[in-house]
């Protein structure tokens, strides 16, 4: 049998952290700003079907940038505990930040633990009655959260996208003005149009199940 | 808890009922005993019309001789295009309409499109045969479901029997201690191609009277202000009619009545 190499855990974290980031780097970006009409989260995503932005419950939405299969399990993972809390209590007791915690819980159990960390940038967003109430969490590769205010940004472009927003007031923009904000913010060079996009939207003023994604042309018609 | 997550071979799949099972939260009624005395609900119909389907229900609990309820609620949203409504005890039927709802939303969201109507009657058909342990010691719950077909651009019902099995009818179904009777008044004046309001009339009046002959059945209640529950499902989705709008189809089939009456 051959003896294991013996590697200082700094070492050890140090080389897991860099292979996560090298792959959540090489995928596109995503941005989410809250507005006076909710929150729009914004991918730049040329798929139909391989989705980034996600229903999770009443008033809370999903983002993730990296790789997709790894992404999506979360992404079910979240739906299936808020549905399990909704029925076990009631649907006034689904929040996000529960919901953040336990994704912080798995992601830092997978990079501790597991064979390989994950490849992921995760973002829980949830819409309240007014700005103030409304919460953004990033939970990164290592399960690390922040609490995000105004807006965020994920993937590997997120530190230019950062730069770009840093300072904006959104706060009273209509969901138009804030899709428009997040798509310069977004594109590079080239302005993306819409099919190279994918938008969720929150709607604050909705009742029940809040979330609602924007087809191509309702995107095309908001961005003029 | 910690974050549901399973193995490739344990992956529940779109369903909740299954999740719900995992957790050991579905809940078991099967070794109730049959001689207890069990809130029932009673008759409830559903119609075809020209843009679609209505759903309706009387609003009466009974617990053997007794009311035990008299503004139950027996009519639901299933998700934004079907709604059903349930006949039967009470407790079991109310738990499976909530199962049943969540199971719809919760497969939308994990699969990103809802199921077809036809795939939620079978879902709702499973439900019932999941009940049917329970049915043998006299928890019998028998619904009725309606929806509005988006891929073919019509009303649709369907009706059950205690085993889970799953009838679509062209026109009209009714579950319920009353049903014999509400069945006979719409089977004698259905129209396809009628009007929402003329097949609001003729739920009213199909209610009205199963009421009048069935005594589990509930009629309108003027003294108390409680009327029985009608929605309609059209391409717009589901949509519960105004209480005001039922009490003024109840007074003025009452009022016929009335001058039959003195006639």
């Amino acid at each position: 049998m051959n003896m294991p190499f013996y590697v200082p855990p700094e070492q050890m974290m140090r080389d897991r952290a860099d292979f996560a980031q090298k792959g959540i780097a090489r995928g596109r970006s995503l941005v989410t700003i809250e507005c006076a009409d909710g929150i729009v989260l914004c991918a730049e995503n040329p798929s139909r079907n391989l989705r980034k932005i996600s229903e999770i419950y009443d008033r809370i939405a999903f983002a993730g940038v990296g790789k997709y299969n790894e992404y999506d399990q979360l992404r079910i993972a979240g739906i299936r505990a808020a549905d399990l809390r909704g029925y076990t209590y009631s649907r006034d007791d689904v929040d996000a930040q529960t919901l953040a915690n336990q994704y912080a819980q798995m992601m830092s159990q997978v990079f501790t633990h597991d064979v390989k960390p994950m490849e992921v940038e995760i973002l829980v967003a949830s819409v309240g009655a007014t700005g103030a109430d409304d919460r953004m969490f990033h939970i990164r590769y290592d399960g690390s959260v922040t609490d995000e205010d105004g807006f965020a940004a994920l993937g590997g472009d997120a530190e230019r996208i950062r730069e770009a927003l840093d300072g904006v007031d959104t706060s009273s923009m209509a969901l138009s003005e804030a899709l428009k904000l997040a798509v310069e913010a977004l594109s590079g060079e080239e302005p993306l149009t819409a099919d190279q996009l994918e938008v969720g939207f929150l709607d604050r003023g909705g009742e029940g199940r809040c979330y609602r994604r924007l087809d191509n042309d309702e995107i095309a018609e908001l961005l003029q | 808890m910690t974050l549901p997550n399973f193995g490739v071979h344990e992956d529940p799949g779109p369903s909740f009922a299954e999740l719900a099972d995992r957790y050991g939260l579905t809940p078991d009624f099967s070794s109730a005993a049959g001689s207890l005395d069990i809130t029932h609900g009673t008759t409830v119909v559903a119609c075809t019309y020209a843009d679609g389907a209505v759903i309706a229900g009387d609003r009466r609990a009974t617990s053997g001789n007794l009311i035990s309820h008299r503004n139950m609620k027996k009519v639901f949203p299933s998700d934004r295009w079907s709604g059903v409504a349930i006949a039967g005890a009470a407790g079991p039927a109310i738990e499976m309409i909530r199962l049943f709802q969540l199971q719809l939303e919760h497969y939308e969201k994990l699969e990103g499109k809802p199921l077809s109507l036809e795939g939620k009657a079978n879902q709702l058909s499973m439900m019932v045969r999941g009940n049917l342990p329970a049915a043998m010691q006299g928890m019998v719950v028998v619904p009725i479901f309606a929806g509005y077909d988006r891929r073919r651009d019509r009303g649709r019902v369907w009706a059950f029997d205690v085993t889970g099995g799953r009838y679509e009818e062209m026109n009209y179904v009714a579950s319920g201690s009353g049903s014999l009777h509400a069945r006979t008044v719409i089977k004698l004046a259905h129209r396809t191609d009628q009007s929402r309001e003329e097949a609001i009339d003729l739920v009213v009046k199909a209610l009205y009277t199963a009421a009048d002959d069935d005594s589990a059945t509930g009629g309108p209640d003027p003294l108390r202000g409680i009327y029985p529950v009608v929605a309609s499902i059209t391409s717009d989705g589901y949509a519960e009619a105004e209480e005001s709008e039922i009490a003024d189809r109840f007074s003025s089939y009452v009022e016929s009545i009335h001058q039959e009456v003195a006639e």
